[in-house]
């Protein structure tokens, strides 16, 4: 028995959201008289962490305190129309809404601001904190509390916005078939090390080296999350589960946890990675969004850092033990590949 | 069928319920005590979001019957923190991103304090070892494995 080392690298071009329909989703955010905001969304924070980067993205964009925005997310009923969380669109798609949806709202809340203060709207500006104060004399200055108490009870006005974000639609060329699918791409690079026994041939993962290039980071710690569990997904597509194992021969399908694999926590090997920030032009604040592209190298990378270490070339996931064995002695033996 | 009555210590009180023959601990817990903490997963011991501790050991509450229980002591995330102040377990927990959904983080919890609490100072395969029965779709283990040497460690931050 020899365990074979190999490296294996893939590249993607990944497109954040989709084209069909102009992929719209709407936001819609309103303050209360606490002088709080909500942001109403019918989109969904399936864990990777939209409620935290649309609430920066919404206070940023109004000038206030990240904790005096409240989002309240998931509910067609009472939120505003999303495409959903898919196609990794939730920071561009969602967000571009909120920061539109917040500059309207911001208009009105630094109109009501002008009155009570007696100024011109355009020579008032946000500290971030919980004021807004004349640009050049900050002792002129009103809590965004007392601007939401004014508008409701005195000036009669809703400091609330409206936002939607609608890709133009990219027609077909009827000659070429050609089109736009995407408006904005995300990038990434990964080198993934494994280590394949001739005689099981089982896939251990060694280690992963990646880089990410996806606008700007709105919130590092969640991309760098979304970045560590993605690859471990990816790892799983590529080498572990299955509903169909013998497809499109039904039997032998896994019934519960038990027999649909995963790899576990002792599976999984160390992973260094590189976020590069290039802001995209029609993100909100430059992010584009690290959601699926997360998963997708790996796979590939791991594909040919098997093929590296033993020479066989599978191109039908996942690539259990089984496929390797049966590829390995197909060729009558590993055959290890130069490493560059 | 005739009902039958359960007492045992859920986090530190003593409770008393009717259950009915067969009724797995993770129900009595949920739809009969009403604490939500321990989830469900598969209902046949293969994801490990449904564990408590039943005197300090880890169990898994949808393969316990309900009976078994009877004088022992549960405890389940609920108990967890301590009155208004984050476990330091559930607090390394946040501060290293050791939940995307959530949804195995009871789970996980119950088997870090099983864990710590027989072994204050465990290796990073001890950790692995004693998070296996566990699965997490989101996270890719390494921030938990990492909040859980962090807790252990004292030092609550990555
Ligand atoms: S619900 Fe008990 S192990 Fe899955
Ligand atoms: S955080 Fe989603 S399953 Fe672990």
């Amino acid at each position: 028995m020899t365990r074979h080392r190999g490296r294996g690298m893939a590249s993607i071009n990944y497109p954040i959201g989709m084209n069909l329909g102009g992929d719209p989703s709407q936001a819609l955010v309103h303050s209360n008289p606490s002088g709080k905001f909500t942001v109403a969304l019918s989109s969904i924070d399936l864990g990777q962490g939209m409620k935290s980067v649309t609430r920066q993205i919404c206070a940023e964009t109004l000038g206030v305190p990240v904790e005096d925005v409240y989002v309240d997310t998931a509910d067609s009923d009472t939120g505003p129309h999303c495409m959903g969380s898919f196609a990794s669109r939730g920071t561009h798609r969602v967000g571009n809404a909120v920061m539109a949806a917040a500059r309207e709202a911001r208009g009105v809340m630094m109109e009501a601001a002008a009155e009570e203060l007696e100024v011109n709207a355009a020579d008032l500006e946000t500290d971030g904190r919980g004021n807004i104060h004349v640009k050049g004399a900050p002792h002129r200055s009103i809590s965004t509390k007392d601007v939401a108490i004014a508008a409701q009870f005195k000036q009669g006005k809703t400091i609330s916005g409206r936002g939607i974000f609608l890709v133009p639609l990219s027609d077909v060329d009827p000659e070429t078939g050609e089109m736009s699918p995407a408006t904005c791409y995300a990038h990434a690079c990964l080198v993934a090390e494994v280590e394949v026994d001739d005689e099981t041939g089982e896939v251990a993962m060694v280690r992963m080296d990646s880089a990410y290039e996806l606008g700007r980071a709105l919130n590092p710690r969640l991309v760098e999350q979304q970045l560590v569990g993605g690859a471990w997904m990816g790892v799983s597509h590529a080498l572990y589960e299955t509903p169909e194992p013998y497809y499109p021969d039904p039997a032998h399908g896994p019934r519960d946890f038990v027999e649909y694999l995963m790899p576990g926590p002792g599976d999984i090997c160390a992973h260094d990675i590189a976020v590069l920030e290039r802001p995209a032009p029609d993100g909100p604040f430059g992010a584009k969004g690290p959601g699926e592209m997360c998963a997708n190298p790996v796979l590939p990378a791991v594909a040919n850092a098997i093929f590296n270490a033993v020479g066989v070339r599978i191109d039908d996931l996942p690539i259990t033990p089984e496929k390797v064995l049966r590829a390995i002695k197909a060729q009558g033996g590993a055959r290890p590949q130069a490493r560059h | 069928m005739s009902k039958i009555p359960l007492q045992f210590r859920h986090n530190g009180r003593d409770v008393a319920i009717f259950v009915d023959g067969g009724t797995n601990l993770l129900v009595a817990l949920r739809e009969l005590i009403g604490d939500m903490t321990p989830k469900f997963g598969c209902g046949q011991g293969g994801c490990g979001t449904c564990s408590v501790l039943i005197d300090g050991e880890l169990h898994l509450s949808c393969l316990t019957l309900a009976e078994t229980v009877a004088g022992r002591s549960i405890e389940t995330l609920d108990g967890m923190k301590q009155g208004p102040n984050l476990h330091p377990l559930q607090r390394a927990f946040a501060d290293n991103f050791a939940a995307q959904c959530g949804y195995c983080t009871p789970g996980m919890l119950m088997a870090a304090k099983a864990l710590l609490d027989r072994n204050p100072s465990p290796s990073r395969a001890d950790v692995i070892e004693a998070i296996s029965g566990n699965i997490c779709r989101c996270t890719g283990y390494e921030p938990i494995i990492n909040a859980i040497l962090a807790a252990a460690g004292g030092r609550a931050s990555a």
